[in-house]
């Protein structure tokens, strides 16, 4: 059962680019040797923390993204946990959640064609169609505007 | 037309006396707020993206009411996750000094 994972942890401003990297293939072996994926690498380069940790105002931060299943996180969490150069990590399972956002996305794609073609228009909305900062078909904020005629 | 003036009322007013208080009330026109996620199509409100979660954490630090915002139930609930996640990574300050 394998599931997508967001890691995302944060390396000690005092460690070395190699040492960033070691941290890296530290995780990408454990993730071979338990049968995962490593999907993407994303390194955000060096930041600073909102607030201090430790007495650490900086600090480097890296995206993996995994497939696999929980035991695998699970170590990879306890890896972490013990290691001296990382400073914050955190786990997210990102697959559901991604899958919904999908589904109301095509859900609204999907109204908007339909309305569109009902209204006897083409089913995307063509360029340079209606005025700029036009609000959109679903926005409903016109009852506002009703609110000062009356007045 | 008779159904939006409820929008004005905010369940204050009740029955005969409504028609001369919205009367008064009328020049404090207020805009209706609307989600900002809804209006935009965020579909996603990542940890990750810390300029879209900012404006909603105020100089205190600490998350920004519905009734402020005008976030709607379900947006707000995402965006409270986000920022708690964001905040475990230091993305966030949980508190200012």
């Amino acid at each position: 059962m394998s599931r997508k994972y967001e890691l995302v942890y944060v390396v000690s401003p005092d460690a070395t680019d190699e040492q960033v990297a070691e941290v890296h293939t530290q995780v990408d072996a454990i993730v071979q040797r338990m049968h995962g994926q490593l999907e993407k690498t994303d390194n955000w380069g060096r930041r600073r923390l909102a607030y201090e940790i430790g007495r650490h105002k900086e600090g480097t931060y890296v995206l993996e993204v995994i497939n696999g299943d929980g035991e695998l996180m699970k170590e990879i969490d306890r890896r972490l946990k013990v290691s001296d150069l990382i400073i914050r990590h955190l786990v997210v399972r990102v697959d559901e959640e991604q899958a919904v956002v999908e589904r109301t996305r095509n859900l609204r794609t999907d109204t908007t064609r339909r309305r569109r073609v009902a209204r006897g228009l083409p089913p995307d909305r063509q360029p340079g169609e209606g005025q700029r900062g036009e609000p959109d078909d679903d926005r409903d904020d016109r009852f506002d505007m009703g609110g000062e005629e009356m007045r | 037309m008779n159904g939006r003036k409820s929008f004005g009322g905010r369940g204050k007013t009740s029955g005969s006396s409504q028609q001369g208080k919205d009367a008064q009330r009328r020049p404090m026109f207020r805009r209706r707020k609307v989600c900002k996620f809804c209006s935009d199509k965020i579909d996603d409100i990542n940890y990750k993206d810390v300029k879209l979660l900012m404006p909603f954490v105020p100089e205190r630090a600490k998350v920004l009411p519905r009734r402020i915002s005008g976030t709607c139930a379900l947006h707000q609930r995402k965006l409270r996750t986000a920022i708690m996640r964001a905040r475990q990574l230091a993305l966030i300050p949980y508190t200012t000094e």
